[in-house]
């Protein structure tokens, strides 16, 4: 893989013109000038449209299982919100939804940030499970610390955790030029395989009073390092103050790129890498600096899940991970933006809870409606990327709106709001 | 005459490069003495040899040879610790690591691996990154198992798995050229695709249960009769046939890639193609034909792994082989040979990790990550410059 960000040999002038946008980020303010918020609508719209019809094909009624899993989702909550008692199915079920939703947001920050920058960042999984990790070191060691001092101790060791496994990414980028692509993708098997070796028995994290029972499951992080639960039980796995934390990472992640000289290099290096350091941005700073802060908020996940509602983890968990995967679905479905994503997270925590433990059905099996979600995670990330249909949608609404502007159809703004 | 070959031969033994490469060997060397067949049990030769490799090495980097002297004084080094670490360990626990059949479990390992990557190269040579392949080995590895079992032939079986394979590739063929989606955003959507595809139709098919036992199943070629047992028998003498198909595939696809017209095009397709265009090559249909030859190559890798070797199918069983065989694709620089020898080094690995369990399960497991490590350093630019097609990931527009 290679580098298809920078045009390096110069094209002419009016081959610029002709071209498909070069750079992630250039790609990206097309599709933002291009339909703005109806393409992703759209696209959701139609992926959803095709898991029907590949529910009806099997011989179910996908009406009805749309509607089993909105209210598996506990969507249905939205309803009769005033009815906060967890002890009813919807309610419940809508706080499950917004736990996944918390590290939705994150995953899906982590990629969005990196996005901005001209990256991709497909190594979330690895940096959530490197957060992960170390988050239940910190929350199994240190039984004495106060509760406020071990949890944010576990919550900064995960995101610097993070952080750093997605540095090295950046790092190789900006010295040896190695594409992200591929080293995030090693890096996250990796931590995958890390995540196999903590966890087995013997190993560092393994607990030890699992000996006898010889599982490969790590200790439980200790009460005092636990986020508090603001809505239900702890027990049951209530919706803990990380919620808040993934929403105040939302308004960082829009101030920061947006407010900040630190974004605007970001977004500069993104849009045009070779214009960025011609104004005398240092775009492997960047790079690295860019990839560091997507781990961050990676690892931060890995971090809130663990000390929020994991508690403990296993091998067998390691290996179902694949939250930072669907991370990016939801970056791009949220046109790597705050609030697209904030909303592309929350549809995706739905689908995820309400294909799976929230589901209760007699038309679709839990175990069926759970590779409908990948089947739909799939469709969106296909066809949120696809330019030559974002330009359709856009030609035709500029139709519509028979707006007298003629421009060149191909040509990005080279600054967009988001 | 024979003065000017001495001289030639004489350069060619001081070249820095060559007294690098053999202090390369001799690291390699100085290991492989202490396993079997040979097994050592002093430490004097190894460390000896492991010396003379580091001799090698700081020579070969006084002349200039950086890379491979540093190569070369590693291999000393690292040759030298593990002997050292195999003369601690018992004969009987060696010779379970160690025996003749581990080539052969190596092949097995590396036939999916040199599938997919031979595939992957066929795509990204032509200018379209495939991250995809991992779906489309998943694919294949479950139509081909289903196809097995519905027809009872596996060679229809792994035809339909070469059929699924491809559609999925169209797929990514004609979002990543018509549409002129990102292609990365794309393979991972195709990866996504395929996980549901075949998670969703296992349930569907086989109501969530197992495969039935008793699938066709492709046959190995018997080579030596079983009751004889030699180093070669041990090794080839009963491999399955999709096994002797990857190690033909290997010379063949270097033929066509390097060798005839239509190679030349594919590669032009990828280094430059509005220069590929411009001389009269249809920068699309190489492309598309290109991207579905991936998808049909990685398929039969992933029918092999279920139709060939493990003769049953569970959801997502590719387990990220389709990414060892990227890896594997990037560590052998985009060619043939290239990408066998890192299949064959990554299968090797699996292997070898599988057998250390006699040692310890957590190091088994942490030796699995070590292909990735390996790539992570390849792509560094420690071992070599990777160097991928110029035009690789760049939508094409025909003006």
């Amino acid at each position: 893989m290679s580098e298809p960000l920078a045009p390096q040999h110069g094209p002419q002038p009016d081959e610029i013109a002709q071209e498909p946008p070069a750079t992630p980020a250039a790609r990206l303010a097309r599709w933002q000038d291009a339909g703005g918020v109806l393409v992703p609508v759209a696209t959701g719209i139609f992926a959803f449209l095709i898991g029907g019809v590949v529910i009806a094909a099997t011989g179910h009624n996908p009406i009805q299982a749309y509607w089993d899993i909105i209210k598996g989702a506990g969507f249905n909550w939205l309803a009769h919100p005033w009815n906060t008692d967890v002890a009813t199915t919807a309610a419940y079920n809508f706080s499950q939804t917004l736990l996944q939703t918390t590290s939705l947001i994150l995953c899906g920050l982590a990629v969005a940030f990196a996005f901005r920058c001209g990256l991709f960042n497909i190594g979330g999984n690895g940096q959530y499970l490197v957060g992960l990790i170390c988050a239940n070191w910190i929350g199994v060691s240190f039984v004495n610390m106060a509760r406020p001092a071990h949890i944010l101790l576990g919550i900064a060791v995960a995101a610097a955790a993070g952080a750093a496994w997605a540095a090295i990414a950046g790092f190789l980028k900006a010295t040896v030029g190695a594409h992200e692509v591929s080293t995030t993708i090693m890096l996250n098997w990796i931590a995958y395989w890390i995540g196999n070796y903590v966890f087995l028995q013997g190993g560092p994290l393994q607990a030890p009073k699992n000996v006898p029972l010889d599982v490969p499951i790590s200790a439980d992080v200790v009460p005092g390092a636990q986020l508090p639960v603001f809505w239900g039980i702890p027990a049951l796995q209530g919706l803990h103050i990380g919620f808040f934390i993934a929403i105040g990472a939302l308004v960082v992640f829009w101030i920061v790129l947006n407010r900040t000289t630190l974004g605007y290099e970001v977004r500069a290096v993104g849009y045009n890498p070779d214009a960025a350091a011609y104004g005398g941005i240092k775009v492997r700073t960047n790079y690295i600096r860019a990839m560091a802060i997507s781990g961050a908020f990676a690892g931060l996940a890995g971090g809130i899940d663990m000390l929020g509602y994991l508690h403990h983890f296993g091998t067998i968990d390691v290996q179902a991970t694949s939250i930072g995967f669907l991370g990016i679905a939801v970056a791009l479905l949220g046109r790597n933006t705050a609030l697209g994503t904030g909303i592309a997270a929350l549809l995706f925590g739905g689908l995820v809870y309400g294909t799976t433990h929230g589901l209760q059905s007699g038309v679709i099996d839990p175990s069926l409606a759970g590779h409908l979600t990948e089947i739909i995670q799939g469709l969106v990330v296909l066809f949120v990327g696809a330019d030559v249909l974002i330009l359709a949608v856009w030609n035709s609404r500029r139709k519509l709106r028979r707006q007298g502007r003629v421009a060149e159809s191909g040509q990005p703004k080279p600054e967009t709001a988001s | 005459m024979s003065t000017y070959a001495g001289t030639l031969s004489r350069s060619r033994l001081s070249d820095p490069k060559t007294v690098g490469v053999v202090g390369i060997a001799l690291g390699v060397l100085a290991f492989v003495l202490a396993i079997p067949p040979v097994t050592l049990r002093s430490a004097v030769w190894p460390v000896v040899i492991g010396f003379v490799a580091l001799v090698f090495g700081i020579v070969a980097i006084s002349r200039g040879a950086t890379r491979v002297g540093g190569g070369a004084i590693a291999a000393g080094i690292a040759g030298t610790a593990l002997a050292l670490l195999a003369i601690q360990s018992s004969v009987s626990n060696l010779d379970q690591v160690v025996d003749a059949s581990l080539i052969a479990q190596m092949l097995v390992f590396a036939t999916p691996l040199t599938f997919a990557a031979v595939g992957g190269m066929f795509s990204e040579r032509s200018g379209v990154v495939n991250i995809g392949l991992e779906g489309m080995m998943l694919m294949g590895a479950f139509w081909g198992i289903w196809g097995a079992d519905k027809t009872g032939n596996w060679f229809l079986g792994v035809l339909i798995a070469m059929l699924a394979g491809g559609l999925l590739a169209l797929v990514h063929a004609f979002f990543a050229i018509h549409l002129r989606a990102d292609q990365i955003v794309g393979g991972t959507a195709v990866n996504f695709l395929a996980l549901g595809i075949t998670g969703y139709f296992f349930v569907q098919l086989y109501h969530g249960g197992n495969i039935p036992t008793g699938v066709s199943q492709i046959p190995s070629l018997h080579l030596t009769s079983a009751s004889s047992s030699t180093f070669f028998g041990d090794s080839f003498g009963n491999l399955n046939y999709m096994i002797w198909a990857a190690i033909l595939l290997v010379p063949l696809s270097y033929v066509v890639m390097f060798k005839t017209p239509l190679g030349l095009r594919i590669r032009a397709c990828g280094e430059h193609p509005r220069a590929a265009d411009t001389v009269g090559i249809n920068v699309y249909v190489v492309r598309y034909a290109s991207v579905v030859l991936s998808g049909v190559l990685a398929a039969m890798g992933g029918a092999y792994l279920t139709v060939g070797y493990l003769n049953t199918f569970n959801e997502n069983v590719t387990a990220g082989r389709g990414f060892i065989a990227l890896a594997a694709l990037i560590f052998g620089n985009w060619r043939p040979f290239g990408a066998f020898g890192a299949a064959l080094l990554f299968g090797l690995s699996t292997a070898v990790a599988l057998r250390l369990h006699v040692y310890s399960d957590l190091a088994s497991t942490l030796f699995q990550a070590l292909p990735y490590v390996l790539t992570l350093i390849a792509v560094a630019g420690v071992i070599g410059r990777t160097i991928p097609p110029a035009a690789v990931g760049r939508p094409y527009k025909k003006q």
